[in-house]
């Protein structure tokens, strides 16, 4: 257990979990510490703004898992960010008590107003914010096994599987829109009034969740990178590359990718409980299917199957969404579309796998300089197996 | 049913396969010893990669029985199963994982536990390693551990895919046609090699090139049109006037 963690923290990964955990301590420092007219003052707006796009970052890094290292290109991980979001937003309504319009010590608004007279069975225990959290990545993790164990069983794969999660993520769109339902309907669970005593407004608290935020993140990544350097990640990879030959190895893709899956449903769960108390609603619309394709975007931008690309994606993309729709609302969806193809066309890796991928070319560019020059102890191509040798397949009869 | 369970590791008795109406294999009997090394020949489109699509679980045969050490119905198991009964195949084009290493791609080809939890906390130990060394001397890879597996050669991917065979430590390895793209030494080399790893299992080598199969000197079957065409040394079949008519005389 201890391997498992500890070969996680390559350089790569260190400097990205140290550098999270850095921004988890200056941030609200800058917030709380200093006075507000001050140079080096953040508003509570810009760290929840911030606080908001880590949780994106998160989501981005829970795509990755399964789309950069297995290949399975998830449409619906809105589902489970939106569904560990709802599993918070149920523990802050219960929070409010008798402090709603209504007054109902028990229920919350939307419900006295349906005219409920008892709690549904499944709100309860959310009024404990441990059962809330436990909730947080079960509910995303069971839905990402059910439907997994079924689709990858059935050996569904490619453009299928990313229409299927698109279904996934519709339905329950179309669920949760409905009243009966009882998760608020239209508008959500929202008037949220304190998270574990405290107030959910004050600038306090809103430092305490960015830098929950950014702990998340840096957790995210280190379990991302640590999957990423055991034998599994090696397997995950072998999957996405060639499922069948790992099969005839003896290997169970269906159980490869499961696991996966399911690992970053749960991540996406943390991200969703994370955001909705910072953005202080959450709605049916975030299961909307383009949401669940904008997370596809961040993640290209970046650059999938790299540990921090994600991260960079969703925070570059997104800072630039908040800009344009301040600016330039009606052209966002061009600029972001426009984004996606450039990406694709010439910029398959992203930015940072295109940075890195630059990077060991150089290195290698190097030291085939040095071997060409005879400094390189290392014959480049075995004698007896020239690289030259060409397969020629026999001719048809 | 006898002939199934003496020491035979391998039987196959009147299987059909047929894709969209077309016969890919019609009434194939086969019977492979423990330990033997055995040559499949026959022109394209004999079926020959079809048998092994069989016998590794790929394909399910319309009718027909294959049985593996005696009494395991390998119609009944699927692909992983068959490969950890210890039955190993490489395949016609060869297909390694292109973006590991070929130290990787040996070690995910390494005999041991399959589980994903076994594979999170899997610790590499020396007796692994020991094992991925002397495998890299075997295919003479060695000089190459470090390299990406999509940077090889044609010759080096086939090698590098009979060294992950070998890891897989099978009773039962399935070649098909290991020497394609080979030069004549390296051809030689395949033979050298696979006469080796025959010694301690039971090995079907499917290829075209007849200096290879004359290297290898074991029984040869020739296959045509998804049956049983003759079978016998190398010089028997060569004789025989069937054989000349649809593969070799051409
Ligand atoms: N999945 C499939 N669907 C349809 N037809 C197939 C399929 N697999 C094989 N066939 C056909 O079955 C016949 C036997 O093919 P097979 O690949 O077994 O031949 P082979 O003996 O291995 O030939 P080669 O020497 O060219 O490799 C061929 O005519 C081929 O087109
Ligand atoms: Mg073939």
């Amino acid at each position: 257990m201890s391997h498992f963690f500890l070969r996680a923290l390559d350089r790569q990964a260190s400097l990205a979990i140290l550098a999270l955990l850095v921004l988890a301590a200056v941030v609200p420092a800058l917030n709380l510490l200093t006075p507000p007219g001050s140079a080096l003052h953040l508003s509570t707006f810009t760290v929840s703004l911030f606080g908001k796009y880590l949780t994106y970052a998160l989501l981005a890094v829970a795509l990755n898992l399964v789309w950069g290292y297995c290949g399975i290109l998830s449409l619906g991980h809105g589902a489970f960010f939106a569904l560990g979001g709802y599993a918070m937003g149920m523990y802050l309504m219960r929070q409010i008590g008798s402090r709603g319009v209504y007054g109902n010590p028990l229920l919350p608004d939307f419900m006295v107003f349906l005219n409920w007279k008892t709690l549904p069975w499944f709100w309860h225990g959310f009024d404990h914010f441990w059962f809330a959290a436990i909730m947080v990545l079960l509910v995303p993790g069971l839905l990402a096994f059910v439907f997994g164990w079924f689709a990858f069983r059935s050996r569904v794969t490619g453009v299928y599987l990313s229409i299927i999660t698109q279904a996934l993520t519709y339905a329950l769109l179309l669920s949760f829109f409905r009243n009966d339902m009882g998760f608020g309907g239209n508008n959500g669970l929202t008037d949220f009034k304190d998270i574990l005593g405290f107030d959910i407004q004050s600038d306090a608290t809103r430092s305490v969740l960015f830098a929950a935020s950014a702990v998340a993140l840096a957790l995210g990544v280190l379990v991302t990178s640590a999957i990423i350097r055991s034998k599994y990640g090696k397997i995950l990879i072998a999957v996405r590359d060639a499922e069948s030959r790992t099969r005839f190895l003896g290997y169970r893709p269906e159980r490869v990718k499961l696991f996966a899956f399911v690992v970053s449903a749960c991540m996406a769960g943390v991200a969703g409980a994370l955001y909705v108390p910072q953005v202080g609603i959450i709605n049916p619309g975030e299961f909307a299917p383009a949401n669940s394709i904008e997370i596809v975007i961040w993640t290209a931008v970046g650059g999938r199957a790299t540990l921090i690309g994600p991260i960079v994606g969703a925070l570059l993309v997104n800072a630039g969404k908040s800009f344009f729709t301040g600016w330039l609302p009606e052209l966002w969806l061009f600029v972001l579309g426009g984004l996606f193809v450039a990406v694709t066309l010439f910029l398959p890796r992203g930015i940072i796998g295109t940075l890195a991928h630059g990077w060991s070319g150089l290195r290698q560019r190097r030291a085939s300089s040095s071997a060409e020059t005879g400094t390189d102890a290392e014959p480049r191509l075995p004698p007896d197996m020239p690289a030259g040798s060409k397969y020629e397949p026999a001719a048809a009869e | 049913m006898s002939e199934r369970a003496n020491n035979n590791l391998l039987y196959l008795n009147d299987v059909n396969v047929s894709f969209d109406g077309f016969k890919a294999l019609r009434g194939l009997s086969l019977v492979i010893a423990e330990g033997e090394m055995r040559a499949i020949i026959g022109p394209n489109g004999a079926g020959k990669t079809t048998m092994m699509d069989v016998i590794t679980g790929k394909t399910k045969p319309d009718t027909g029985d294959v049985y593996f050490g005696g009494d395991i119905d390998l119609t009944r198991r699927d692909e992983a199963d068959i490969a950890s009964l210890g039955i190993g195949r490489k395949f016609q084009k060869p297909t390694v994982f292109e973006s590991h290493t070929v130290w990787d791609n040996l070690q995910l080809a390494l005999s041991g536990k399959r589980s994903v939890f076994a594979a999170l906390f899997h610790n590499t130990d020396a007796r692994e390693q020991a094992r991925i060394d002397e495998i890299l001397e075997t295919t003479r890879l060695g000089h190459l551990r470090n390299r990406l597996a999509g940077g090889l050669s044609h010759g080096q991917k086939q090698w590098l895919e009979i060294g992950m065979l070998l890891a897989q430590d099978p009773k039962l390895l399935l070649v098909d046609e290991p020497v394609a793209g080979m030069t004549d030494e390296e051809t030689v080399q395949t033979a050298t090699l696979l006469r080796r790893i025959a010694e301690t299992r039971s090995v079907v080598v499917v290829e075209h090139d007849m200096t290879f199969v004359r290297d290898l000197g074991v029984k040869v079957t020739v296959l045509h049109e998804g049956s049983v065409l003759a079978e016998g040394s190398l010089d028997h079949v060569s004789a025989d006037q069937k054989v000349i008519d649809v593969y070799l005389g051409r």
